[in-house]
């Protein structure tokens, strides 16, 4: 590698008391290139096309200012499948929330000392919790048919296990005094977890899925697309239907809803930290 | 010894009242959201498409994951996936640059900024998804519609961290610059562009790995990338394929997050 870094080298500055100091060749001269050649190269596999985009990019404006002024008589029919939203993601991320504890106990490093069955546990969670939700729900749609339940499972497994890692993580920081000296007493690996390292990490894990359940009701608006319930169904089927007055009042009640949401969940992390 | 193990004992703090008012908040909840929730049975075949989803993921069907010549084949639809996501983040992250400026309120005037944020936040709340049904409609279907959704996607979270960065600039450095003489542009170029780029970077490489899980489901409503394959084999029955595609999604996520995971923590620690 010293070569390519002698080929371009930057002019070496001479300072006031006559010392020559040769800078360090910038990062740049290599990114640069790379990231050239990397644009072209999506570019070309995505079908780049600027005069698809000069030609027809201004109707997303035209479909955007056609949600303007929404339709507030369709209101009423709105609060059905919002709420179902809402209610979907409260218990698909209480089941999450409540499973992720015992399975975040298994994979956590400084507890499990059977290194085998840690990152076995590890590897299923890390496997399944890459897969978007909207997949975990176009499946389960066929396992379980089309209605709430399949959205709902979905929304439990994804939270199960990203909460599972985002656990893990948290208990592997924690002070393990409390959890050695009851352990020394005589107590069993579990009943020492539960009595020292829940309590330390209890608030950072009500923290954690707040946040879970404020992003899930994001992922929950459109799980309806696929047919697991929820007010994306009414969204894709406005859209289909150019009412985009009806499509403005569904996002408009879509982001009060997730405003109040996150300033309800800001507001309870914040007391909690 | 166990006597004072024991005053101590009655002496623990009584939090009962948390305790059962956290636990009847939980029971509301739940009998309040449970009606929702319509458990019909599992369907006709269900046990069996979960039996055979999880074989195809265990088992890959080999000649499709690894043929390199074919755009049906798993490795280029991964690489279209990683494409979209890799333009669609960096459009996406030029595109955010203006709206983290004037929503930085050691910038720019406070009403400014409130406005700003107003519309990251307005940006912000809606799925990738919801914009690619819009973009659908705007450039048709293809990849190039997929990337044109991240992009401005993107801009919401994007804009949000960026302005967190601005927000903590240290002014002391442009200060000392200031008085050092130098210029405008030198004041730029030493002072604001090295105490930004790290965490720009930083943000940006994290967007892109959202912007892989959001590309892989684009493709339910066309925008390319693997979702559609992924889609009409589960549509059609065609399990092992369906769990090859899936394996593949898999392994590309993994392998880009533990590079962003990598690339992250040596822009935070320095390089």
């Amino acid at each position: 590698m010293k070569w390519l870094k002698n080929l371009i080298r930057p002019e070496p500055l001479v300072l006031g008391n006559g010392k020559i100091v040769q800078p360090k060749m910038s990062i740049m001269v290599i990114l640069v290139p790379i990231f050239i050649v990397a644009i072209l190269f999506s570019a070309y596999i995505i079908e780049f096309d600027i005069f698809i985009l000069l030609r027809r990019g201004y109707q997303f404006f035209v479909i955007v200012g056609r949600m303007i002024p929404p339709d507030w008589s369709y209101f009423p029919e709105v609060i059905g499948p919002l709420v179902e939203t809402i209610m979907m993601s409260i218990f698909g991320t209480l089941l999450g929330a409540f499973l992720s504890l015992p399975l975040a106990f298994l994979s956590s490093d400084n507890i499990i000392k059977n290194k085998v069955f840690l990152w076995t546990n590890r590897m299923v969670v890390s496997l399944f919790r890459t897969l978007p939700i909207l997949i975990f729900a176009f499946i389960l749609k066929y396992i379980f048919g089309i209605g709430t339940f399949a959205g709902t499972l979905a929304i439990a497994l994804f939270t199960w296990l990203i909460m599972t890692k985002m656990l893990y993580e948290i208990i592997e920081t924690v002070d393990m005094g409390p959890f050695e000296a009851i352990e020394s007493s005589g107590a069993s690996r579990l009943r020492a977890f539960i009595v020292s390292i829940v309590p330390q990490i209890l608030g950072q894990y009500i923290s954690i899925a707040l946040y879970n359940f404020e992003m899930n009701v994001r992922s929950a608006a459109i799980l309806g697309y696929v047919g697991a319930g929820g007010i994306g169904l009414l969204l894709n089927e406005k859209l289909g239907w150019r009412r985009y007055d009806q499509v403005g009042l569904i996002l408009f009640a879509l982001l009060v809803t997730v405003y109040v949401i996150e300033s309800i969940s800001r507001l309870i992390r914040t007391r909690l930290s | 010894m166990s006597e004072n193990i024991l005053k101590m004992y009655k002496k623990r703090p009584k939090d009962w009242i948390v305790k059962w008012g956290s636990f009847l908040v939980i029971a509301l909840l739940i009998a309040v959201s449970v009606p929702y929730v319509d458990y019909n049975g599992l369907t006709d075949y269900g046990q069996e498409i979960a039996k055979s989803i999880i074989f195809g993921i265990i088992q890959p069907d080999l000649s499709l994951l690894f043929d390199f010549s074919k755009t049906e084949a798993v490795p280029y639809l991964l690489l279209e996936t990683a494409c979209i996501a890799f333009l669609g983040t960096l459009v996406g992250s030029v595109l955010a640059l203006p709206f983290a400026f004037i929503s930085s309120r050691n910038i720019v005037p406070k009403w400014v900024a409130t406005i700003g944020t107003f519309f990251i936040t307005v940006v912000r709340t809606f799925p990738a998804f919801v914009y690619g049904l819009m973009f659908i409609r705007v450039t048709g279907p293809g990849p190039f519609t997929g990337a044109l959704t991240l992009a401005v996607s993107g801009i919401g979270m994007t804009a949000k961290l960026y302005v967190e960065t601005i927000e903590d600039l240290d002014k002391g450095i442009i200060e000392a610059l200031d008085a050092s003489g130098c210029n405008a542009i030198q004041k730029i170029r030493y002072g604001i562009i090295p105490q930004l780029m790290s965490n720009f970077a930083s943000i940006t490489i994290y967007r892109f790995e959202i912007n892989v899980k959001n590309a892989s489901i684009l493709g339910l409503v066309g925008a390319g990338g693997i979702g559609y394959p992924l889609i009409s084999a589960i549509g059609a029955f065609r399990w092992s394929d369906a769990g090859t595609l899936l394996f593949g999604l898999i392994v590309l996520v993994l392998i880009i997050e533990y590079g962003s995971g990598r690339l992250r923590r040596k822009l935070a620690t320095g390089l």
